[in-house]
């Protein structure tokens, strides 16, 4: 394989690799837990595959990019801003922030939306290690009685979901996998 | 016995035909060209552009030949293409106290530097049917004069010169945008004036009139409306400065508004704001009256509960493609509402009855 | 219509529509604002549902317009033909083989799976805009969970009329947070809105998209001594035979005769095609 360099790993075909990429947050969005794939674009690491397509997916320059810790790079930058032209932000501006979950806490630095607005909040890339339909319990809208997806920290996410209808939303991709949860899920964990 | 109506798409085909057929008019009489509908019905053309947001002469001229002069469906299909288009950038604001004007009268000053130019304006004509032009519209040549070539100051600038105008500061900041950004109330001037430029001139007009019979009446003289082209420029980031990318025409209107001051102003003259692309003088001037009775907050007036003054009222009911989209919605099928309708009118009626008998059976 | 994007809207239109789509799954019946664009066909006419559509789709869907319950309807046709020509994609009436489903006023008999979305035409999508016309004011009430005035008019309703007198477009309350509007579909309707395809609704004119997801409780708005009554005709279908659809009523004689048909023309066809038999079935066989 070639270099990686800006100019390269974007959609070769966008309107099309976008709308299938576009179908796999939707669902994932709608039914919390569940898992699917999400490819098309090829990132510069450290970014995953499925958050570098979510990333072309959802974001132009009309939208706010946080980068967090090891996902500033200058490769990274570069990389977003010459396939999306997205402006890259502070934490409490940003429409989007990409990052591990340790350099995307603590959750308060991010936009929550506000009452008459709630839609006006921050959507967070959460990039993880394993994704697995294990570990915390969901239930709420999408979910069919329950769910399991494995959160890198329940009690955390479970105070997001006390703001509702405020609050952000996640993605969490690990390689070319996505899983998603709204503010909407209630979020339990066994003792 | 009974058949379901079918055959949807055949009816469309055909309704597209006979549409194209009638369009076309007889056949024995010429077709009309687009220059022709560009050069000798430009004020339609310019109607089109201006609330079609897009300035193109010739595929305004193309919307109305293929609206059959449906000024509306011709804005529609102006609108639908411009969506469609690419934005390569933004022009610098345009600067029309350099207009090259064909127009320019103040009824405030009975002369200002620029002088009164009274360019080709229905306003003296006597409103008689011309047989002549029934016959042939050929006309001698109107005589010319030198242009002025220096630029011609607004009016207003006068009466800032005196501090006696509420001031107009220049801002830097970027206006958002009501194609891409959704509406939002309360809303702000920028928007105002985006919403008003583009709206239906005559909804605008109305509310125009309404303001001069009292609803939120605010003194509005004309003080200045011209009418001329100015240069569009644009910053080319390649080269690092602006050039010239084209002309346009353009109306503006500035009324100048007797105030007597409010708790937060003192007493001055206060400003009303149009500009419309091409010669589109009345839409001008009424966009000036109502952007001025929408200032009423800012300038700390009353809210007379006039429909005027009312911003989410006036911005949102402006727009005539929305408008007329929703209004004739209503002739497709509703029979599943009506249905559900139907059967509640049936059923509180069987009810009422229900409730009458057992007392007329006592009586 | 080649000159055109893949399913007519260029992507960053379509991002922004993901966008919102997305935030309106994530808050359950909460419209979210979207810079709705000007289509080639007019407001009023399906624009936010076509601009949600095209957002969504992808080649390889299989796509439904219904209008009125009817695939055959004009506007249904017309919709349908946009989408053959600027998407490419593959369509048909069958609401079993459809992934993608639009309609205008109904929501289809047949149970819908996981794997299928549907997209409501949606004119009018603020609930409380017949009590307050201001989008300020109902802005706030949502925000503050304000509803009250919602059941002052359904109790009005009641005492005057001894039932709540809203037949279509009957207000819900999604995930006990938000008063959602349905869109103007029969309230024969609103038990089916707990389903588990994701429903998408786009108001173009309005500029607003909302969502319910799979699996959200959606709750009629009614009062403990007036229940809420999915009412329809009280018929069976006169083709089918069904007794658990929605039924147009027609108009056959200058006499005034009439005859009651399933709205969902497709589940009528397939009911028949299975070899069940209406009232008035075998006179029109014949």
């Amino acid at each position: 394989m070639t270099a990686q360099t800006q100019f390269s790993g974007g959609f070769q075909n966008a309107p099309v690799q976008a709308a299938h990429a576009f179908r796999a947050a939707m669902t994932v969005m709608a039914q919390p837990g569940e898992i699917r794939d999400l490819r098309g674009a090829q990132p510069p690491k450290p970014l995953s595959i499925a958050a570098g397509t979510l990333l072309l997916t959802l974001c132009d320059p009309e939208t706010k990019v946080h980068l967090a810790g090891e996902f500033n790079t200058d490769g990274v930058r570069e990389w977003l801003t010459f396939h999306t032209g997205a402006p890259i932000s502070q934490a409490a501006v940003a429409d989007f922030a990409v990052g591990s979950w340790a350099e995307l806490s603590p959750l308060g630095s991010f936009r929550i939306g506000t009452a008459e607005y709630p839609d006006r909040s921050a959507t967070l890339i959460v990039e993880c290690d394993a994704l697995q339909q294990a570990g915390a319990i969901l239930s709420g809208p999408g979910i069919k009685d329950t769910a399991r997806l494995s959160l890198p920290d329940a009690p955390a996410l479970q105070a997001n979901a006390a703001l509702y209808p405020l609050g952000c939303d996640f993605f969490f991709t690990c390689g070319d996998r996505v899983a998603a949860l709204p503010r909407s899920t209630q979020i339990s964990v066994e003792a | 016995m009974y058949v379901a109506v079918k055959g949807g798409e055949t009816a469309i085909e055909n309704a597209h035909a006979w549409l194209a057929e009638e369009r076309r008019g007889a056949t024995d009489i010429d077709e009309l060209s687009i220059a022709q509908i560009r050069e000798q019905l430009g004020l339609a053309v310019n109607r089109v552009m201006a609330e079609g947001s897009l300035y193109d002469p010739d595929l305004a001229a193309l919307a109305i030949k293929q609206s059959r002069g449906d000024l509306i469906e011709a804005i529609f299909l102006i609108r639908a293409y411009r969506t469609t288009l690419p934005r390569f950038g933004y022009s610098k604001p345009v600067k029309t106290d350099e207009m090259a004007c064909d127009r320019r009268i103040s009824a405030t000053f009975k002369d200002a530097p620029g002088g009164q130019v009274l360019g080709p304006t229905f306003d003296y004509t006597h409103r008689l049917l011309d047989f002549k032009l029934a016959a042939e519209g050929e006309v001698p040549a109107a005589p010319t004069a030198q242009p002025r070539t220096e630029a011609t100051p607004h009016i207003t600038e006068f009466l800032k010169g005196e501090d006696i105008i509420q001031d107009e500061p220049a801002s830097d900041t970027t206006p958002g945008d009501l194609t891409r950004e959704p509406m939002e109330f309360p809303s702000n001037r920028p928007l105002r004036l985006q919403s008003l430029t583009r709206g239906d001139e005559g909804f605008v007009l109305g509310m125009a009139y309404s303001t001069q019979r009292g609803y939120a009446r605010n003194h509005a003289f004309v003080g200045e409306l011209r009418i001329g082209k100015v240069a569009v420029e644009m910053d080319i980031p390649e080269l690092g400065f602006a050039i010239d990318i084209g002309e346009i025409e353009l109306t503006e209107c500035e009324t100048v508004n007797q105030f007597k001051g409010s708790k937060t102003e003192p007493p001055q003259f206060t400003r009303g704001y149009g500009l419309v692309f091409g010669q589109s003088e009345r839409k001008s001037i009424a966009m000036a009256l109502v952007d001025r009775a929408l200032r009423w907050e800012e300038l700390g007036e009353d809210n007379l509960g006039a429909p005027a003054q009312d911003e989410e009222f006036v911005l949102s009911h402006a727009d005539n493609i929305q408008a007329t989209g929703f209004l004739e919605h209503i002739k497709l099928p509703h029979y599943v509402d009506f249905q559900s309708e139907l059967e509640l009118v049936r059923k509180l009626r069987r009810e009422a009855e229900e409730r009458m008998q057992p007392k007329e059976a006592a009586e | 219509m080649n000159e055109y994007n893949f399913a007519y809207l260029d992507e960053q239109t379509k991002r922004m529509i993901r966008r919102a789509i997305l935030k309106a799954l994530a808050v359950p019946g909460y419209q979210v604002p979207f810079a709705s664009r000007e289509m080639p066909m007019p407001y009023g006419w399906g624009t936010g549902g076509v601009q949600v559509s095209a957002a969504t789709l992808t080649p390889e869907d299989t796509f439904k317009v219904i209008d009125q319950g009817a695939d055959d309807t004009t506007n249904a046709v017309s919709i349908r033909k946009f989408f053959e020509n600027t998407a490419g994609v593959k369509t048909t009436e069958e609401t079993e083989k459809a992934t993608v489903i639009q309609t205008r006023h109904r929501t289809p008999e047949a149970k819908l799976r996981k794997d299928q979305i549907i997209v409501y035409q949606v004119p009018i999508p603020e609930p409380l805009r017949f009590l307050e016309p201001r989008e300020t004011e109902t802005r706030k009430m949502h925000s503050l969970e304000e509803y009250g005035l919602m059941h002052v008019k359904l109790y009005e309703d009641i005492s005057q009329h001894g039932a709540i007198s809203t037949a279509y477009a009957y207000p819900v309350k999604v995930s006990d947070r938000y008063v959602m509007d349905p869109s103007p579909i029969p309230k024969f309707d609103n038990p089916k809105l707990e389903m588990d395809a994701i429903q998408l609704f786009g108001a173009g004119r309005e500029q607003r998209i909302y969502a319910v997801p799979p699996h959200t409780k959606v709750v009629s708005l009614d009062f403990e001594d007036y229940p809420f009554e999915a009412t329809k005709a009280d018929h069976p279908c006169d083709l089918c035979g069904a007794e658990d659809s929605y039924l147009d009523e027609v108009i056959m004689d200058d006499a005034g005769n009439r005859m009651f048909v399933c709205s969902d023309t497709d589940y009528c066809r397939s009911r028949r095609e299975a070899g069940h038999v209406g009232r008035l079935a075998e006179e029109n066989a014949a």
